[in-house]
């Protein structure tokens, strides 16, 4: 198998013409990249225009249908739940992909859509858990008690909603960032500035949606994830600028005013990197460590597509955690999520060792 | 590094492995299967890999990769390497394959018209529909994996990777297929000792002849037991079926329908048996009445 150049993903998303030259083996190398970035249905609609092999065609109109179904799906949930919070006196904000949705935004063509996720005021958050509980939502607690209280003391979402039947997963968010950050958002501003997409529903407004995707892509985690939340911010930024002349100004005014200028700079600069995002002078930084670590994490794929392991992904992955928590914090939680990882080894042990049942005989 | 690709029914794989002879000794067992696709686009790729330098010498096992992978997968003993690409390789049709709705249940074709077995894993599938293709004159379509075409009338489609036998099963099929029809006996996985049979080589060349669904059968296999049938209502054979599939519900209302056309077309029943005879006279018997 010839070595393609790493970033023949990001090339055929931004000029889609580009695929006409990848030649089989590469679309083989392409489709595992695309489906490890969770991009393959956004690549398909990008390149349906080219000339390629038939089997590519197929598994990008694969994908295609897939994430479209999964749209309509989440459409569905997002009215059962608008229907759970209806007689509630408080806004509810649809974050990311369910946003992308219901306002129809360029980010949506072909995006997989996984868990719902919806902001509401951090005073009514237990309303809103109770009303989503009573119409058939249940929380997922699955590694018990600490999971619960790392939720619910220190970050901004409530542990998973699952629907009893349906199985859909809703994410209760009261901030964009955990209590524990460094960064404090300005999040009631966020939900007073919130626009109003139906009678009950309300998205970011376009300067807060950037703002939102850039902390979750360049401040909050490790860059897992990477390529799709860029292409999510590049194709928000181009629509964004071209709709409101003043949408550049109002994003610089918002980022300085909540201090979270840095990772909004960086973030558009790595999507300018990877998507040759137009982006103004104020928001251009020079790389830096982080940002080349990120660089190459997010272009070093194995030959199956699968991401890289390896220090620099370590290094992301403590430095997400150390801007998550302060040090102290941090200690106590790694500290017991290793104790909690033995205990489960050794359960597993156990169990190992048990006398098995004999397996069915037929 | 060594790489294998072969194609399975509509779906073309590549396994990949540094470990030394495993991808050869898997390759064996897809001798017959069209396997020259280098330039070609292919469907799925899976990977066999030890989790660390230690475990290539101690206690060795693997990690299976792919496009499509579980979270928290498990190692595999390095010995039952083969059987790990199995599962891994069903893994990427159960969880991304979309081209057709895919059912666990085994499959048999005769005259262009199908049987389709479904059940709970040991309930006997793939015992039944080997003693079909080695024992009765049917076209074996799959053991483990049915495929449905997305069609209001919809169509099965072969998926006829190796038969994987269990247990008491091996000698069953030993004493009824020829010997180099047989992978390597397998002893002491998840699922006790495995041992997977080469479906006849006829059905493995028809496999991309699809053929019409009439039968719909849910065996159980009873040691002692009277052989009895119970036909099932279209609707629950529907409940049944879609319970049984691993992407029918993701797939909409295309899928809805298909499997809506599926119970339509077919007679479905619960049948019980305490030999390979008994189960082959019943499939017989309802067969003839569908």
């Amino acid at each position: 198998m010839t070595k393609p150049p790493a970033d023949l993903l990001y090339r055929c998303l931004r000029r889609p013409n580009y695929a006409e030259r990848v030649r089989p083996e590469d679309w083989n190398w392409l489709i595992r990249v695309a489906r490890h970035e969770r991009l393959l249905g956004t690549l398909a609609l990008r390149v349906a225009h080219v000339n390629m092999p038939a089997m590519a065609r197929d598994l990008l109109e694969e994908a295609r249908l897939d994430a479209e179904r999964g749209q309509d799906r989440i459409r569905f949930e997002i009215h059962r739940m608008a229907e759970a919070l209806a007689d509630q006196d408080f806004p509810v904000v649809l974050l990311k992909g369910g946003a992308y949705l219901m306002a129809d935004l360029p980010a949506l063509p072909g995006r997989e859509i996984g868990d719902l996720d919806i902001l509401v005021p951090e005073g009514r958050i237990d309303d809103a858990e109770a009303a989503l509980k009573e119409a058939g939502w249940k929380s997922v607690k699955a590694r018990g008690d600490y999971d619960d209280h790392y939720y619910r003391e220190w970050m901004h979402e409530l542990p998973p909603l699952a629907h009893k039947t349906r199985g859909n997963v809703i994410d209760l968010h009261h901030n964009i960032l955990p209590r524990t950050a460094r960064l404090k958002p300005d999040i009631d501003g966020m939900i007073a500035r919130a626009v109003p997409i139906t009678a009950d529903l309300h998205i970011l407004a376009p300067a807060d949606m950037i703002i939102h995707a850039a902390i979750h892509c360049a401040y909050d985690g490790d860059f897992h994830g990477g390529a799709r939340n860029l292409w999510d911010i590049d194709r928000l930024v181009r629509h964004f600028a071209a709709e409101h002349t003043a949408f550049w100004a109002q994003l610089e005014t918002q980022a300085r005013a909540q201090g979270i200028m840095q990772p909004v700079r960086r973030a558009l600069t790595l999507t300018n990197h990877f998507y040759e995002t137009p982006i103004v002078g104020a928001f251009r930084k020079i790389k830096g460590l982080v940002d080349s670590a990120a660089i190459r994490k997010l272009t070093a794929h194995g030959p199956y597509g699968e991401p890289k392991g390896g220090l620099r992904s370590f290094f992301l992955y403590l430095r997400g955690h150390w801007l998550r928590m302060p040090p102290l914090m941090l200690a106590k939680h790694l500290f017991t999520k290793w104790r909690a990882r033995r205990a489960e080894a050794r359960l597993e042990a156990d169990r190992k060792k048990a006398p098995v049942q004999p397996p069915p005989s037929r | 590094m060594k790489t294998h690709r072969f194609q399975i029914g509509p779906a073309v794989f590549e396994i990949r492995s540094s470990v030394r002879g495993l991808v050869a000794k898997t390759a064996q067992l897809y001798r017959d299967y069209p396997q020259d696709f280098s330039g070609k686009v292919i469907d799925f790729a899976v990977s066999a890999e030890p989790p660390s330098l230690l475990r290539r010498v101690y206690k060795p096992n693997l990690i299976y990769g792919g496009d499509f992978t579980l979270e928290d997968i498990v190692p595999v003993e390095r010995r039952l390497g083969v059987l790990g690409f199995e599962m891994a390789i069903n893994l990427q049709m159960a969880l991304g394959y979309l081209r057709h709705i895919v059912i666990h249940a085994a499959s048999a074709a005769k005259n262009g018209d199908a049987v389709l077995i479904t059940g709970e894993s040991g309930a006997g599938k793939s015992t039944l529909s080997a003693l079909l293709s080695y024992s009765a004159d049917w076209r074996h379509m799959g053991d483990e994996l049915a495929l449905v075409t997305l069609e209001d009338d919809p169509m099965l489609v072969p998926y006829p990777r190796p038969i994987g036998l269990k247990n008491e099963s091996v000698a069953e099929m030993q004493a009824r297929a020829p010997e180099d029809r047989f992978g390597p006996l397998l002893t002491g996985s998840v699922k006790g000792d495995v041992r997977h049979l080469l479906p006849p080589r006829p059905a493995i060349d028809a496999m991309l002849e699809p053929a019409r669904p009439r039968l719909i059968l849910s065996p159980r296999f009873r040691v002692g037991a009277q052989p009895e049938y119970r036909e099932m209502t279209q609707s629950e054979a529907y409940v049944r079926l879609s319970g049984a599939s691993t992407n029918q519900l993701r797939l909409g209302e295309t899928g809805f329908r298909a499997l809506v056309g599926l119970v339509k077309g077919a007679k479905a029943y619960d049948i019980t048996y305490g030999s390979s005879e008994q189960a082959l006279a019943l499939v017989d018997e309802l067969w003839a009445q569908a």
